[in-house]
């Protein structure tokens, strides 16, 4: 029978003060897995208000300003204050370190410090959600953010701070793969999770900056109207569109490739085999990261930039296709022939696959410069990011919750009760979110509150969807709390995996490891070495 | 420091002389630069301005900021840094230079007194309109009324 140990980090030191000063890397996890699912929660509850008033053409409860504010803060808070700091804030906090084994992360009080800018990011963005909201879109596009009168400054000068949280996480791992893996950690004996933030937080350091530059000059412009967005003073609205996608298309890598990066892990631990092909999908990776740079303007095929620019985006974006698809069938790969267990981690990994792959392919058909002009703004866009980044990186976050929950807590949660929410969630998602491709191929355009009758059905469908999805949410948090307190003690390896993380207890010791580790074997020799499951079965 | 035995880095000390020779060259070039703007290289004005200006950024951050001497890598981040925004410009500018490709009202910034905006306020010249979105000669046009 599985004990939990008597000292561990969670009581290693006790009281409030000594978490919020804590520079232990899991704690920090722990503190950005609270905020972070607090704004998920906050997020979550303006998607459902929004899909309850898109159950009727008209006007149901709320009325067209609100509207307009509230899928502005739904936008900015999923992005921003949710799905950028998930993956690597929460579960790269948590295991990167030990999985390289380190004792912490390279610079610790920077590390606190990031969490702290997040939390003063976080009120910035609260502060406008209660002194009026925005009406921009999470976008903020020019003209209409520098003209309209609502708290457009407050909420971007929140997205401004976030952008160092993100700064000061991607630089500290930087640093940390580089300077702390221990003896016989090569490069290519590295987990693919911590090949996954190395190439996040080289975007992060690289294209968050330009953000910065970008909300600055909004608030200049809106401040004193220096005119570099204004076209009456010789500016020019475009070039918002640019600034602000050359930070934002890196920065939907930024969201993905975590995902991704967790995915490598969960599907050679649940099907207990090596990765086929490491190399490629390390290397994958950083191919993406580079491609996310030079194919930013397809998001502005019909903002008026120059024909030429949009062929050469188009061109370039059909690049990014490449690195992805080679992950997606050295995973399909992975799988073949292998011993796979349905755990619940598996189950999203699976549906990662389904609902990642459709994302992605439709990015394909807007990366195609004719077929955008026509499906651009409609509700097929709407339907295309929500595949990628709750389809791709929330579905994964959760897999990768699940999978190193017992790590984190020393507890395992109810899998059945596991298995019918990640069902749930993956029902729900398709009736919310398929729905909307159809729609949005037949015409239904996004942002707008009133409709015509004709896509009735579909709203009413997609709505019910949501209902389904939130059940499965609700049943998450339910079990996920309840584990904490009355779970089963998961003893160190419930999995059978072979990183670094699974040889220490659940929860880990304050400082990880007795001594260092010695790496003698690669993260995914499932061939050579078979780990017993510590999961206690009754 | 830690960092510079980590790395190999020795403690650089150049000669005093190095520094004033540098800095002589960089007023030299601050002379030229003045010196330069009194001729007219018509649309080379600016890539004559920018290689002066580059190589003085250059010499300070080579001697001054020790780059030449200090581990290659920092080198490398640096020029980097410059390639990226490179990028960012270049590509941005496949946009603003080629906007009037096909419609010649594209090509610059909209003016709020310009003859468009006037024929549209009293709307009583219809052909002053037609003349500013006139689509340019030498592009194919389709015919919306086919």
């Amino acid at each position: 029978m599985n004990k939990i140990p008597e000292t561990h980090y969670l009581n290693a030191k006790k009281g409030i003060w000594s978490w919020l000063t804590t520079v232990d890397h899991k704690r920090i996890g722990i503190l950005y897995l609270f905020s972070v699912m607090f704004f998920f929660f906050v997020g979550g509850m303006f998607a459902l208000m929004l899909r309850l008033e898109l159950l009727t053409p008209t006007e149901m409860y709320i009325d067209s300003d609100t509207y307009n504010q509230m899928f502005t803060l739904h936008g900015a808070i999923m992005i921003f204050l949710f799905i950028i700091p998930a993956i690597p804030a929460i579960l790269g906090n948590f295991v990167l370190p030990i999985m390289i084994g380190a004792k912490d992360v390279a610079f610790p009080r920077l590390n606190l410090l990031s969490w702290y800018i997040y939390i003063v990011g976080a009120l910035f963005a609260v502060f406008s959600l209660v002194s009026g909201g925005a009406d921009t879109g999470w976008t903020f596009y020019t003209p209409y953010s520098t003209t309209t009168s609502t708290a457009v400054i407050s909420i971007v000068l929140g997205a401004f701070i976030l952008g160092f949280s993100s700064i000061f996480t991607g630089l500290n791992f930087i640093v940390t793969v580089h300077k702390l893996r221990s003896p016989g950690m090569t490069w290519f004996k590295m987990p693919l999770f911590v090949w996954g933030m190395y190439a996040t937080a080289l975007i992060q350091v690289l294209a968050t900056p330009v953000l910065g530059i970008t909300l600055v000059l909004l608030i200049i412009e809106r401040l004193i109207g220096i005119g570099i967005f204004d076209p009456a003073m010789g500016g020019d609205p475009v070039l918002f569109q640019h600034f602000f996608w050359f930070y934002s298309h890196p920065a939907v890598y930024i969201m993905i490739l975590p995902g991704m990066a967790i995915i490598s892990e969960l599907i050679t631990a649940h099907s207990h085999k090596k990765i086929f092909g490491y190399k490629a999908v390390a290397y994958s990776s950083l191919g993406i990261a580079f491609a996310s740079f030079i194919v930013w303007g397809h998001h502005m095929f019909t903002s008026g930039q120059s024909e030429l620019a949009a062929m050469i985006f188009s061109f370039l974006t059909f690049f990014v296709a490449i690195p992805s698809g080679v992950k997606v069938f050295n995973w399909v790969a992975t799988l073949y022939k292998s011993s796979i267990s349905f755990s619940t981690p598996m189950l999203y990994t699976l549906s990662f696959l389904f609902l990642f792959s459709i994302g992605g392919l439709t990015g394909i058909f807007l990366g195609a410069l004719p077929v955008d002009i026509h499906l651009h703004d409609t509700y097929f866009i709407v339907a295309h990011f929500h595949y990628v980044m709750v389809g791709g990186t929330v579905i994964a976050f959760l897999g990768g919750l699940h999978h190193w929950w017992p790590k984190m807590w020393g507890r395992m949660y109810n899998e059945t009760l596991g298995k019918i929410s990640c069902l749930l969630i993956f029902v729900g998602f398709n009736m919310t979110f398929f729905t909307q491709f159809i729609m949005g191929s037949q015409g239904m355009p996004r942002r707008y509150h009133l409709y015509v009758d004709a896509y009735r059905p579909f709203h009413a469908f997609s709505t019910y969807g949501s209902w389904v999805m939130a059940a499965g949410f609700f049943l998450m948090a339910y079990y996920l709390i309840h584990s904490l307190f009355k779970g089963k003690p998961a003893g160190n390896n419930p999995w059978g995996a072979l990183t670094h993380e699974w040889s220490i207890t659940s929860p880990p010791p304050e400082h990880n490891f007795e001594e260092i580790p010695i790496t003698e074997h690669g993260p995914y020799d499932y061939d050579k070495i078979v780990a017993k499951s510590t999961l206690v079965e009754n | 420091m830690s960092e510079h035995t980590n790395t190999g880095h020795k403690e650089h000390i150049l000669p005093l002389s190095l520094y004033l020779g540098i800095g002589s060259m960089l007023l030299v070039l601050t002379a030229v630069t003045v010196w330069v703007s009194f001729f007219d290289f018509g649309e080379f004005n600016l890539v004559v301005a920018m290689i002066i200006a580059a190589s003085k950024a250059s010499l300070v951050a080579l001697f001054f900021m020790h780059l030449k001497y200090d581990n290659k890598l920092y080198a490398i981040i640096f020029v980097s840094s410059l390639l990226f925004l490179a990028v960012f410009i270049i590509i941005t500018m496949f946009d603003t230079l080629r906007r009037d490709d096909v419609y010649i009202e594209k090509s610059g910034p909209i003016q709020k007194q310009s003859l468009m905006y006037d024929s549209l306020k009293t709307h009583s010249d219809s052909t002053t309109v037609v003349d500013s979105l006139q689509v340019k000669e030498d592009t194919t046009t389709v015919d919306l009324n086919k």
